[in-house]
């Protein structure tokens, strides 16, 4: 961590109130910059906040908002990030972004305000039991007790935030805590990532004789690889033992797609060669990729003829849904680093040749790919415009899935999507974030009519806050992803899926002082998109897509990856 | 085996699990969530503060499906969790508290 140590002056014996505790706290750890809403309950903090020089506040228009933005800091930076909210409403409106933060493995400090301890367990007003609510969303939790305790739960909190496999850590605070007095003597060091256990070299070298001795291995990458910074050594394994590559939707980037190797994203919405290349495969290698259903498709007919070497820093992981044949615990970079000299250089002349096979004969099918207002042409248009600096965020729906098929993402932490929560309403507030941490980059989000609405009001901060982020909104007037299930599984019986009224959305972009581009009016729209990704600033790009659009190919929920519907 | 033992809902074998942990209010709720979102039956729970009482030890008799071993994984993850040792169903502790059940 980049722990700036410079600032407080470590005057000892200084009387303080737990809030500033909190916030000379944050100062020390070298954050920056935290989200949130005031309230009530944590209005001490947020007034100890107001005195701080070095951390600003981004003020959100909802606590999910300002958890998503966190989230945005903590995913291209790798770092923790910090959210704010108030008891009550304000914490329950945090939690469906600290859930998100879990599922994905997301380094978070979530400090929430709590009633007074006199007054918890009576249902006093604004109370709520965050402790309790956040105890299966969270990768640990703490209620403080006094404000001497802050001193030690501060500093646990990033830490554990950050160490292993990352996540999120709540911290409720009574107000009675923030307020109250104490003379701080010295100060605790800043909560850093804590070295993970070496890993045993048995089973790393179990697993070089499987891959030297295996004649059809694939590499299978999650987003463990992303989180450990491992995308080099990932690149050198696959490059010296020539392994086929496919990735997870978390893993996106970690190779770049377009490279010789890489077969792109498996699973539900894979091209049909990389489920089929999968399908044949004799060796499995899973770095830091938790086997979910979205990726396996129906576990038992998942690589059915492959051994299974399977690296995660989390033990629970292994052995979980697939029995490994190698497991082997330990973050995935120190894995690799000792893997790597053990593992021969290979040629694998006719696994390659079979695999161009299947390339040839079952390619990812894009449609449209020259034409700026169809899902693929346009994904593509922008990615030509904006080069692989911009970083991507999307919500969630069908946007998501083509912005994964099509996206030439070729850089870790480039990609940031909600993958295991899925939540709606993840894009703009997470690119927000991003934007705010990397301000020299541009921030693409890639959303939909229906996600866009779940924290529209975000657009004012992004507005307030004069954000680099560009929002590319497809707009169906539909649940796409909805519809397209019902249109395949249910018999086309659509129901409340499509929408009978649409707001305006480049009124309603421009009424929160956004600019706005309407790719349904330009006469030369691959002009306009350009020019558009190219102003500064906050910029809404408006695009009708057809709701009769697919996400193909698809396996059928619950159904092997090999059986695909559609080309 | 003793009734309480016996007395368990199934036939899989009964297994005894013995957790060091931090002793502070939250710690049961994390235990004992990590069970039940997994539909997964505690069958018995006894829990007493050692030593100075900044720990406890907490004994939980539960079922031996396949999942135990899962389950054991992530109760090891637990920040409050300080170690976890598997026992057979002959473990005394639950069978000295018989008398407390007839
Ligand atoms: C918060 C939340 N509610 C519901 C869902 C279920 N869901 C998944 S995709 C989807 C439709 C998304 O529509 P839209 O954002 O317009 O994207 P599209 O599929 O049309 O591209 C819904 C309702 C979800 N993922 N998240």
């Amino acid at each position: 961590m980049n722990h700036d140590r410079s600032g407080a002056p470590e005057a000892a014996g200084e009387t303080l109130s737990g809030a500033e505790i909190v916030v000379r706290l944050l100062e020390r750890q070298g954050i920056r910059r935290v989200a949130g809403i005031p309230g009530g309950a944590i209005l001490p903090f947020y007034d100890a906040l107001s005195q701080s020089t070095r951390i600003e506040h981004i003020l959100a228009r909802h606590e999910q908002g300002g958890g998503f933005m966190a989230q945005g800091m903590a995913r291209v930076t790798g770092e923790a990030a910090v959210c704010i909210a108030t008891s009550g409403p304000g914490a329950a409106n945090l939690l469906t972004a600290v859930a998100d933060a879990k599922l994905d493995s997301i380094p978070l400090v979530a400090i929430t305000g709590q009633v007074a301890s006199s007054l918890i367990g009576t249902d006093a007003f604004q109370e709520v039991d965050t402790y309790g609510l956040s105890i299966p969303i969270t990768k640990h939790n703490f209620l403080v007790g006094s404000a001497r305790e802050l001193l030690e739960v501060i500093p646990k909190a990033f830490s554990l935030a950050v160490s292993g496999r990352p996540g999120p850590v709540l911290v409720d605070i009574p107000k009675d805590v923030q307020n109250e007095r104490i003379v701080v003597e010295s100060w605790p060091a800043p909560g850093g990532r804590l070295a993970a256990p070496a890993p045993e070299p048995e089973p790393i070298a179990q697993a070089a004789a499987l891959i030297n001795a295996a004649r059809r291995p694939v590499l299978y990458l999650g987003g463990g690889v992303i989180h450990s910074g491992a995308s080099a050594e990932a690149l050198r394994l696959a490059e010296t033992a020539q392994l086929p590559t496919v990735m997870t939707l978390m893993a996106l980037g970690a190779m770049p797609v377009d490279h010789p190797l890489s077969l792109g994203m498996l699973g539900m919405h894979a091209a049909r060669c990389t489920n089929l290349v999968l399908e044949e495969c004799d060796l499995l290698i899973a770095v830091g990729a938790r086997f979910d259903d979205r990726a396996t498709g129906k576990v038992a007919e998942f690589c059915p003829g492959a051994k299974i070497i399977h690296v995660d820093i989390d033990h629970s992981e292994l052995d979980k849904i697939k029995t490994a044949h190698v497991g082997i615990r330990g973050d995935v970079a120190a894995v690799l680093e000792r893997l790597l000299p053990q593992v021969e250089a290979a040629e694998r002349a006719d696994w390659h040749a079979r695999v161009a096979e299947l390339k040839a004969a079952y390619p990812l099918q894009m449609p449209g790919l020259d034409d700026p207002r169809s899902p693929y042409g346009l994904i593509r248009a922008v990615a030509e415009a904006v080069g692989d600096s911009a970083t991507v965020a999307t919500d969630v729906g069908q946007h998501q899935m083509w912005v994964a098929q099509a996206y030439p993402l070729r850089r870790p932490r480039q990609w940031l999507t909600s993958g295991g929560l899925g939540t709606m309403g993840f894009g703009l507030p997470t690119a927000i974030g991003a934007a705010l941490a990397e301000p020299e980059r541009t921030v693409v989000c890639f959303s939909g009519d229906g996600s866009i609405l779940m924290n529209i009001q975000e657009l004012a901060t992004a507005a307030e806050e004069g954000v680099n982020v560009k929002v590319v909104l497809m707009n169906n007037a539909t649940l796409g992803l909805v519809f397209q299930q019902q249109t395949l599984f249910y018999g086309k019986r659509i129901f409340s899926s499509k929408f009978k009224g649409v707001p305006d959305f480049v009124k309603v972009a421009e009424g929160f002082g956004w600019q706005t581009c309407d790719l349904d009016h330009a006469d030369d729209p691959g002009a306009a998109l350009r020019q558009a990704l190219a102003t500064p600033g906050p910029m809404l790009i408006h695009v009708g897509i057809d709701r009769h659009e697919q996400v193909l190919p698809m396996v059928a929920p619950g159904g092997a990856n090999k059986n695909m519907i559609g080309d | 085996m003793n009734s309480i033992v016996k007395a368990c809902k199934s036939d899989l074998a009964p297994t005894v699990l013995e957790l060091d942990v931090n002793n502070h209010a939250g710690v049961m709720s994390h235990v004992v969530g990590l069970f039940s979102r997994r539909a997964y039956n505690v069958e018995g729970i006894l829990c007493m503060p050692v030593g100075d009482g900044s720990r406890s030890r907490i004994w939980l008799l539960v079922k031996e499906d396949e999942r135990l071993e899962q389950m054991v994984r992530q109760v090891e993850k637990l920040e409050d969790v300080l170690g976890v040792q598997r026992h057979g169903a002959a473990h005394e502790v639950f069978e000295r508290l018989e008398e407390f059940f007839q």
